[in-house]
């Protein structure tokens, strides 16, 4: 019997699903054999400590989605304290923040007025402003340099199979973005291509199966931190008939597409997803669907093959959970979505106009 | 105050994950931690956490045969928010003076030295998961957190049969139990 045959007998054996006659025969063997005793009672004590875990994990979820409903339903509130009780608050807990920071200020304040009675130059102040012209004109050609050493470099390596997997979208600016898991299946290696078709190398922090959320970080050096995202993210749920757009890339190049919800569960009464009529193809998979506001209402994934338009999308707030159980875990990834949009008030044109600026293709490798 | 067994029947279904029962003891109790915690130099997400590790709490207990709940859900519950915000107060050393209190209380210590246990196993567990990289941990939680079956796993990871995907599991099972007791044992 090899070692993975073992296991998985000791395991069953732990579970109470080995039959009368085989429970009787490793017994005695266990009996007869010390080495494998110690196994099974190592093994034991694991397996209490997975199942426990698993357990554990199971609650928090249970409390995380309990928070979340009661406060949608307006049944808990979190209070904010206001006038001085929150600035007494405020006070005691940041006093000595306060302090520290106040007696910096004023070191440096006087550090700095010292240095520049001390080295202030003699030369009149018109000088300084050209030189600064010049550099800024330095700067200029170095980044159209850059931009066209990026077009000729092609970062992926040549025999290299690519997958165009998918599409997917900025959630912080710091490089995080979600695209849907199974865009990721198989993957060796991520890349992302933005509209300027730029690559960048990324990295999966997490995946997380049952909603069908990729979390991924764009881990290049050619990569800076985008401007702050346009579109907001809702954790609400989004009422039926409401009108929603997708931007995704069933294509090499970005294709927008509209539509509606259309039921408020997904496939099977799937209660984590979205169903949608808006029309989408392979690729598009991973995109962002937003509504009228410009606030994400969830992630398109799945279309069901037997009818056509009908398309589903996880919802938005399965973002806050995947961040939230990221909280929980050993190295936090600090991913901090901000739920405003700032493109409530414009029109359709200027709202695809500024979101596709975060609107990734998403390029898996799989060898 | 009695026991009623309406109560005892809540603290039972709160062990086996019911979700009824958990949000019926939440909306009965969290307002009440919510203003303990902020008038007594907490902020909103304290609260959620103190609350949240205190429903925990409450659900170790209830799954352990050796506890016998002896006072109201809302007092232990308190109780144990209070004990909990208490030593987070001191560890940070924001405290000069008492919390103040909001209701009765019932002794908690040792409840929660073996809450503290527990949950420094659970840590460790977070911990080796954590080191034991993609996809063995997706793996290994899909088949001890989410229970999902060997079929299923093969089919979301690819793999071409439920053998294959076993064979995986049985790798970073083996990974897993080495980075798990290298802590454990220490600990």
């Amino acid at each position: 019997m090899d070692q993975l045959q073992l296991s998985e007998m000791v395991e069953k054996y732990l579970r109470g699903e080995l039959s009368g006659a085989e429970k009787v025969a490793f017994e005695e063997m266990r009996m007869n054999d010390p080495e494998l005793d110690q196994m099974v009672v190592e093994y034991h004590a694991f397996l209490d400590q997975i199942e426990n875990y698993g357990a554990i994990r199971r609650f928090k979820s249970t409390l995380y989605d309990t928070h979340q409903t009661l406060q949608e339903d307006g049944l808990i509130k979190e209070l904010r304290i206001r006038g001085s009780a929150r600035i007494v608050n405020l006070w005691s807990r940041y006093r000595r923040v306060v302090m520290v920071a106040a007696s910096i200020a004023g070191i440096t304040a006087l550090f700095i007025s010292g240095m520049i009675t001390v080295f202030s130059p003699k030369t009149p102040l018109r000088d300084i402003e050209e030189l600064r012209r010049k550099v800024s004109s330095l700067e200029k050609q170095s980044s159209t340099q850059r931009v066209e050493l990026n077009k000729f470099k092609n970062k992926i390596e040549p025999g290299a199979s690519v997958k165009f997997g998918g599409t997917g979208f900025i959630i912080d600016p710091k490089g995080y973005m979600v695209t849907s898991a199974h865009v990721l299946k198989d993957a060796k290696k991520v890349y992302v291509q933005n509209q300027d078709g730029e690559d960048f190398l990324a990295e999966i922090i997490h995946l997380d199966a049952s909603s069908d959320i990729a979390l991924l970080k764009i881990n290049d050096l050619d990569f800076k931190a985008t401007k702050q995202l346009p579109y907001g993210f809702t954790k609400t749920s989004t009422d039926l008939s409401s009108p929603v757009f997708t931007l995704g890339y069933p294509k090499d190049e970005i294709v927008y597409n509209e539509g509606y919800l259309s039921a408020k569960s997904g496939l099977d009464g799937d209660t984590l997803s979205y169903q949608l009529a808006i029309s989408a193809n392979p690729g598009n998979s991973g995109g962002p669907v937003l509504n009228k506001n410009g606030e994400v209402i969830g992630i398109l994934n799945a279309r069901q093959a037997s009818a056509s338009g009908v398309v589903f999308a996880t919802k938005s707030k399965n973002i806050y959970r995947l961040l939230e159980s990221l909280k929980d875990s050993e190295s936090p990834e600090h991913v901090r979505i901000h739920n405003a949009s700032s493109i409530k008030k414009v029109d359709r044109m200027q709202q695809v106009k500024k979101v596709q600026d975060y609107v990734y293709m998403v390029k898996v490798v799989l060898n | 105050m009695s026991i009623t067994d309406q109560e005892k029947a809540v603290f039972k279904a709160i062990g086996v994950n019911d979700k009824d029962a958990i949000e019926s003891v939440y909306k009965d109790n969290f307002s009440l931690i919510q203003h303990f915690v902020l008038y007594n130099n907490g902020s909103e997400d304290d609260a959620r956490d103190i609350f949240q590790e205190a429903m925990i709490v409450l659900y170790e207990k209830s799954k352990s045969p050796d506890f016998v709940l002896t006072c109201q859900i809302k007092t232990y519950l308190y109780s144990v928010c209070r004990r909990l915000w208490l030593k987070k107060l001191q560890q940070n050393r924001r405290i000069e003076s008492q919390v103040e209190n909001f209701d009765q209380i019932v002794p908690v210590e040792d409840d929660l030295e073996e809450h503290e246990k527990l949950n420094k196993q659970y840590l460790i567990m977070r911990t080796a998961m954590g080191k034991i990289g993609e996809p063995c941990k997706s793996l290994i939680e899909a088949f001890y957190v989410h229970h999902k079956n060997m079929h299923e796993i093969a089919e979301f990871f690819g793999y071409t049969n439920a053998d294959n995907a076993k064979n995986q599991k049985y790798k970073c099972l083996v990974r897993l139990k080495k980075l798990f007791f290298a802590q454990y044992k220490n600990a």
